[in-house]
């Protein structure tokens, strides 16, 4: 495991009375020995105290911080905000249970155990590549559609920024989110696990508006999104997810995408498997078939049973997960904790999560917070009393066709569990144990 | 960024000429794109059909051939006889392997069809300088790593007929999605 152990949220990390002990320390206002006025302080201040903390700790008497007693940094003329250098552990990481020879065809995953809410930060939305990140100049950036049209058109980047554009909120996961934990525990955190999982608002323009525009010719039935990068990335799309709901994004989270993910121009299938949103789009072709090329045959299909493979499975199902409290956390003794998570659907909208602590063999309802929206990550939440024994914590999500989350053992029912295996959405279970360490339980 | 000034130009003029009622998830009524000749796409126009072989284009090559070229520009990555190197593992051998608990992927064992090497060795390959090859030396690629796959003979001109003439093993391995497969039901006391 490279990422240092995390504790859980709403105990230690950004609680005010560790934050100002731990900074202080940094700036070294704080010599250690304060430990020991902690204590005297507790007795004085235990005999006032009218309203007792769950926690049963009494506050030593405040000292100001040195934050409060002295000059902040300047504002920076002209800059870009970062995160706290206190937040320097999250961080998207490269794939390091599933290592690659090289990383040009590689992945890194997101932090989402440090996610608060559903959008993820820029900087932080995975990213999977596969031949290196291209930094292409916007204005030399061409779009171009063809084959099976009435008129081929050529886009520059600003002749796709003039026309009116939408916005979405959506979830993104790559196909492979979960491949190396299926039948036993590969990884430890649930960055590791479920990191391949990103969710923000992207802008860009409808492809079927610029479809329209060059016209089809009937038979067209099939198109050809490709990348501009130098593995020249491509899939075949059928026209009516492209007619749907397809966008060609420029944004994503209020500013232009990232060039790990797509910068100036990528497209966006929501719910569809991530590398269905093929980066640095430079060309859509029109047909009436499928290409059948490398990336979804070779790559991006399912091993079935008696030796076959899954083609197009496009949709991601229905899945949760839970992120606090994950792999790689220490609980703080017995008492409440939030239990929260991420569920989501390519199919549609959450309609349920439950919750298990006792290994699934019975379940509760865990409550979703607004907004619950199509094809986004939804927030669940539910509040755990933890008695300090032994548990096995999960969740299961329904969507709004009423697919509920499988458990692996239903999935390996009927697909095989074989090598590279695609299209994880098993429920995935973590084991809490008496000394309050959360570990990977999946099998 | 000059392309945001651009935009918001072009949001204005189309607000104004249609008289401001307009549903915004619509179509607007302007196109922005500008006409160019399938001719003149043609140096992007790279892709295979790989089931029929259509956009095979003139050109042809020999293992023989493929071979020379492979040893100074690809055996670094995929190791001698391509049988896996410091960048990737074997392109050779697999068929059968898919029915045994470790399946080996490779050209020979995974494509459904045997056009799909040269559209992708034509598009992503050498990763340090792709679409770098001629028509002639990707033909000869292909066929260098097919005879290794003992797909086909040695002496084998492959070209856009014949490359679309083999019959691959896993042609008929796939299935289109038939998903949902797993049938799980929303139990909540007394669960297994
Ligand atoms: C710098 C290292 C490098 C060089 C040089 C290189 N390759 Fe590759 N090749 C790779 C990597 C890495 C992959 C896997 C890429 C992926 O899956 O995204 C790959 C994949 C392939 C594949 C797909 C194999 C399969 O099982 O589907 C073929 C075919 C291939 N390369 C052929 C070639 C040929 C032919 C050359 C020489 C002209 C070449 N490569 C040069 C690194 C290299």
């Amino acid at each position: 495991m490279t990422e240092k152990q995390t504790t859980l949220q709403p105990i230690s990390r950004g609680s005010p009375e560790k934050y100002t002990e731990r900074m202080a320390l940094e700036e070294g206002a704080i010599k250690s020995s304060s430990r020991r006025s902690f204590l005297s302080g507790a007795a004085t201040a235990a005999a006032a105290a009218t309203v007792a903390s769950t926690t049963g700790a009494i506050a030593a008497p405040l000292d100001v911080q040195p934050s409060s007693k002295s000059m902040g940094r300047t504002t920076v003329p002209n800059g870009y905000g970062l995160p706290s250098k206190f937040e320097a552990d999250v961080t998207r990481n490269r794939s390091d249970i599933f290592v690659n020879k090289q990383n040009f065809s590689d992945w890194s995953m997101t932090p989402i155990q440090h996610q608060q809410g559903i959008i993820t930060p820029n900087g932080l939305i995975f990213e999977r590549h596969h031949a290196g990140i291209p930094d292409i100049d916007p204005d030399a950036h061409e779009l171009v559609i063809h084959g099976m049209v009435k008129q081929a058109m050529k886009y520059s980047m600003s002749d796709l920024m003039r026309y009116p554009s939408v916005s979405k909120f959506h979830f993104m996961e790559c196909s492979g989110n979960g491949l190396t934990d299926w039948l036993s525990v590969k990884s430890d955190t649930v960055q590791q696990t479920h990191g391949l999982l990103s969710c923000t608002q992207w802008t860009g323009v409808p492809v079927s508006w610029l479809l329209d525009e060059v016209g089809l010719d009937s038979g067209a039935k099939w198109l050809l999104f490709e990348g501009a990068d130098g593995s020249a990335h491509a899939r075949s799309i059928p026209l009516d997810k492209a007619m749907d709901d397809a966008l060609l994004v420029f944004a994503s989270g209020g500013e232009m995408l990232r060039p790990e993910n797509g910068y100036p121009l990528r497209a966006f299938m929501p719910g569809w498997e991530g590398n269905t949103s093929v980066k640095w789009l430079r060309r859509i072709k029109v047909s009436d078939q499928p290409w059948h090329l490398r990336s979804e045959t070779a790559r991006y299909t399912d091993p079935m049973p008696d030796g076959k493979w899954r083609q197009f499975s496009m949709e991601m199902e229905c899945k949760s997960v839970i992120t606090n409290p994950s792999g790689g956390m220490q609980m703080q003794g017995p008492g409440m904790y939030e239990i929260q998570g991420f569920a989501w659907s390519g199919l549609g909208k959450i309609n349920s999560v439950d919750i298990t602590l006792d290994g699934g063999k019975t379940w509760r309802t865990a409550d979703l917070e607004d907004p619950v929206m199509d094809r986004c990550l939804t927030r669940f939440r539910y509040r755990w009393n933890w008695d300090g024994s032994p548990a096995k914590i999960a969740s299961r999500a329904v969507d709004s066709t009423g697919y509920v989350q499988p458990t692996v053992a239903e999935l390996a029912d009927k697909r095989a569990i074989v090598g590279f295996v695609q299209h994880h959405n098993g429920i995935f279970p973590w084991a809490v144990s008496e000394s309050g360490e959360v570990t990977n339980a999946i099998a | 960024m000059q392309l945001h000034k651009i935009a918001l130009a072009g949001g204005l003029a189309v607000a104004v000429s249609i008289g401001g009622a307009f549903a915004s998830s619509s179509k607007p009524a302007v196109s922005f794109g500008t006409p160019i000749s399938e001719a003149d796409v043609a140096a992007w126009d790279i892709d295979i059909q790989t089931p029929t072989g259509k956009g095979l284009p003139e050109g042809s090559g020999t293992a023989a051939q493929g071979k020379e070229l492979y040893d100074v520009q690809c055996i670094a990555c995929h190791g001698e006889d391509a049988g896996g190197g410091a960048q990737y593992g074997s392109m050779v051998g697999g068929v059968g392997s898919f029915v045994t608990e470790k399946r080996k992927l490779t050209p020979g064992s995974m494509y459904p069809y045997a056009p799909i090497l040269f559209d992708y060795i034509k598009r992503a390959m050498p990763m340090t300088a792709p679409q770098s090859l001629s028509n002639d030396e990707v033909y000869a690629l292909t066929a260098y790593i097919y005879a290794l796959n003992d797909l086909i003979a040695e002496d084998t001109v492959l070209d856009a007929a014949s490359l679309a003439a083999i019959e691959m093993p896993n042609k008929d391995g796939f299935i289109v999605d038939d998903r949902p497969d797993a049938a799980a039901t929303r139990c909540l006391e007394n669960c297994e």
